[in-house]
C-alpha cells in the first residue's frame, strides 16, 4: 500500500548509493522535482535508465550521481545536444560515464518485459546496426515455433522508478493522462516505485485515456505541485521551452553549470518546487 | 504553380520537396524537426488526409501549431488515439502498418545508412550525438523510408562512422538478409538534389536537381563519388501557395507554447 509523504521523505527511504533508478517520462510528465531532490541528497553511483534521457538526466550527470546509463536517445528536445552527458562521455567530466545503448522500441520492451516478470523481450529490431556490436544486452533467439531468427533484450526491472501524474486520491490511487509513455510499465517493471502528483483530490474521476495505478502497486506518493517543471502536466501547466533552450547555455560551460546547480538545486529546498 | 516567383531559401527548397513525398491517405512515422515541419506541410497544402503517428504515442495528431518535441501537448489533443510507448512500436510499426517513415541524421552514407550515435570512434568519440532513438526500427518497419538531410560533403560520406538505422547496408541484398521487411529508404531529400537508390546496386544515386543548383554543386556536396542518373530531372521550384503555407506554419513556432522560466 502507498505511503503519501513529502518528496524529501519519499527519496530518503526509497533511493540509495548504487541502485538503478528510471524516472520516466516521455516529454510530458517528466519527474524533475524528484531528479532534483536525488541531487540534493548527494547520492552517488546511479545507473540511470531512461528511453529519452534529457535536462534532468543531464543535471544527474554533472551533478556526480551516475556511474552509467541506460538510454535510446539523450538529448535536449527540439534544442539539440545534452552537455554534461556529452562531456561526460567525451571527456569523462566530472566522472566517467559508462552506456548502455538502445533503440526506443528495445528499451520499451525491455520495461513491458519487466513489468510481465519475464527475463526477455522479443522483438524485430537492432539487425545491421553497430548497436548489436557495441550493446552486449543485445542478442537474438530463435522463434521456436517457426525457426525465425528475431532480437531478444533482458527485462528492466529498476530498484526503483519514478514518476509524474495529473492525481492522486488520499488512499494514494495515481491518475495520469495525456501522453503517458512507458511509465505504467516502468512502475510495475521496478521494485519500489515512486509517483509525484500535482493534485490530491477527494476522488478520480476517470477520464479518455486514463492511465490508473492502484495504491497497491505504488510505494509512495508525493503532492509535488509543478513538480514536472519545465516538463509540462497536461491539464496543469504548458510546456516550458524557453527553460529548454536556456538550458543549452547554461549545461554548455562546467562553472556556469556547477553554479546553476547550487542555486537551483542545493539552495532550493523541496518544498519550494513549482513555485 | 500560382502568381509571381517568391524567393525561398535552401531550407525552404528541402521542406518543400521533402513533403512532397508524401501522398494523401499514407500513413507516415514522424521525426521531429525538419520532417515534422514538412510532414505538416504537406498536410497543409496536398495531402490533408496525411495520417500522422509521433512516437510518444499520438496517432492520428493534427496540430495547428509546429511541435518543438514529439510530445507536445499540441499532439495528444489533437490526436484520433493515445497509446503507450510499447503499443506504438510493437502494434503499429513493427508489423507493417506505417508506410512512410520519415527521418533525419547527422551522417548518411552511399548506401543510405543513417549515423545518429557517434562522429568517431564508438568508445571515444569526437561529438557524442543524441542516439538512435526510433529510428532502427522505422528504418526497418516502414514499408518505405525518406530521409532528409541539408548536404554537406560531412554529413554525406562515403561510410557512416556508426550504423545506428540501416538503410541498404553494404549494398544489394542485405536488407533481405537481414529480415528487414520495409523496402527502406526510396527517397533521399537534401538541400541540393534529390538522390534514390539505384535498382541493381542500391548505391544512391542522383535523380534530381534543387532549383539553383548546379549538378557540378550538387556532386561536390557528398563526401563520396556520387552516381549521377541517366536523366536528371529538375524539381519545380517551391510554388506560392506552398511557401505560404510553410510560412503559416513556421509562424505557429514563434508563439510558443511554454512560458518563460
Amino acid at each position: 500500500m502507498t505511503t503519501v509523504t513529502t518528496l524529501a521523505e519519499a527519496v530518503a527511504e526509497l533511493v540509495s548509493d548504487g541502485d538503478t533508478i528510471a524516472l520516466e517520462g516521455f516529454t510530458h510528465l517528466i519527474p524533475v522535482a524528484a531528479g532534483h531532490e536525488i541531487i540534493r541528497q548527494h547520492r552517488r553511483e546511479l545507473t540511470v535508465v531512461r528511453m529519452t534521457p534529457d535536462i534532468v538526466y543531464d543535471q544527474l550527470i554533472g551533478a556526480g550521481c551516475v556511474a552509467k546509463m541506460i538510454f535510446s536517445w539523450g538529448g535536449n528536445p527540439g534544442v539539440g545536444s545534452l552537455h554534461r552527458f556529452r562531456d561526460a562521455v567525451e571527456h569523462g567530466w566530472p566522472r566517467p560515464l559508462e552506456i548502455e545503448e538502445h533503440s526506443h522500441a528495445g528499451m520499451a520492451n525491455r520495461y513491458a518485459a519487466g513489468a510481465s516478470g519475464l527475463p526477455f523481450a522479443v522483438l524485430r529490431g537492432y539487425r545491421g546496426t553497430d548497436l548489436v556490436a557495441h550493446t552486449a544486452t543485445i542478442a537474438t533467439v530463435t522463434c521456436p515455433f517457426t525457426g525465425e531468427e528475431l532480437t531478444a533484450v533482458p527485462a528492466i526491472n529498476p530498484d526503483v522508478s519514478v514518476i509524474h501524474a495529473q492525481q492522486a486520491d488520499r488512499a494514494g490511487n495515481v491518475m495520469m493522462w495525456g501522453i503517458t509513455g512507458v511509465q505504467k510499465e516502468a512502475v510495475l517493471a521496478a521494485h519500489r516505485a515512486l509517483v509525484t502528483v500535482e493534485e490530491i483530490v477527494d476522488e478520480l474521476r476517470p477520464r479518455p485515456g486514463g492511465v490508473v495505478l492502484p495504491s497497491w502497486a505504488l510505494s509512495h506518493v508525493a503532492h509535488v505541485p509543478g513538480g514536472a517543471h519545465p516538463s509540462y502536466a497536461q491539464g496543469y501547466s504548458t510546456r516550458d521551452n524557453a527553460y529548454y533552450t536556456a538550458w543549452d547555455e547554461i549545461s554548455k560551460d562546467r562553472d556556469r553549470f556547477c553554479e546553476w546547480i547550487d542555486t537551483h538545486v542545493h539552495a532550493a529546498s523541496a518544498a519550494g518546487v513549482g513555485e | 504553380m500560382t502568381g509571381p516567383a517568391v524567393p525561398f531559401s535552401r531550407d525552404d527548397a528541402l521542406t518543400v520537396a521533402a513533403s512532397r513525398c508524401l501522398r494523401n491517405g499514407q500513413v507516415c512515422f514522424v521525426g521531429i524537426g525538419l520532417p515534422s515541419t514538412a510532414a505538416n506541410l504537406a498536410r497543409r497544402t496536398h495531402a490533408p488526409d496525411l495520417v500522422l503517428v509521433y512516437e510518444s504515442g499520438t496517432l492520428g495528431s493534427k496540430p495547428t501549431r509546429l511541435p518543438l518535441s514529439i510530445g507536445d501537448g499540441e499532439l495528444a489533443d489533437t490526436a484520433d488515439s493515445v497509446i503507450s510507448v510499447p503499443e506504438v512500436f510493437n502494434y503499429w510499426l513493427q508489423p507493417g502498418r506505417v508506410d512512410v517513415g520519415f527521418l533525419g541524421g547527422a551522417q548518411v552514407d552511399r548506401f543510405a545508412n543513417i549515423n545518429s550515435t557517434v562522429i568517431g570512434d564508438y568508445a571515444a568519440p569526437k561529438v557524442r550525438l543524441p542516439g538512435a532513438g526510433g529510428a532502427p526500427e522505422i528504418a526497418a518497419s516502414c514499408r518505405e523510408v525518406v530521409i532528409m538531410l541539408r548536404q554537406t560533403p560531412r554529413a554525406f560520406v562515403e561510410r557512416v562512422d556508426f550504423v545506428s538505422s540501416v538503410g541498404f547496408g553494404a549494398g544489394a541484398g542485405d536488407r533481405e538478409r537481414l529480415g528487414l521487411r520495409g523496402a527502406g529508404p526510396q527517397t533521399v531529400v537534401t538541400d541540393h538534389c534529390i538522390m534514390r537508390p539505384d535498382p541493381e546496386t542500391c548505391e544512391l544515386m542522383l535523380t534530381a536537381l534543387q532549383p539553383g543548383v548546379s549538378l557540378d554543386d550538387a556532386v561536390a556536396a557528398a563526401g563520396w563519388a556520387l552516381r549521377v542518373a541517366d536523366h536528371v530531372e529538375a524539381l519545380t521550384p517551391p510554388d506560392g501557395d506552398e511557401l505560404a503555407a510553410l510560412r503559416a506554419l513556421q509562424a505557429t513556432v514563434a508563439a510558443p507554447s511554454g512560458h518563460a522560466a
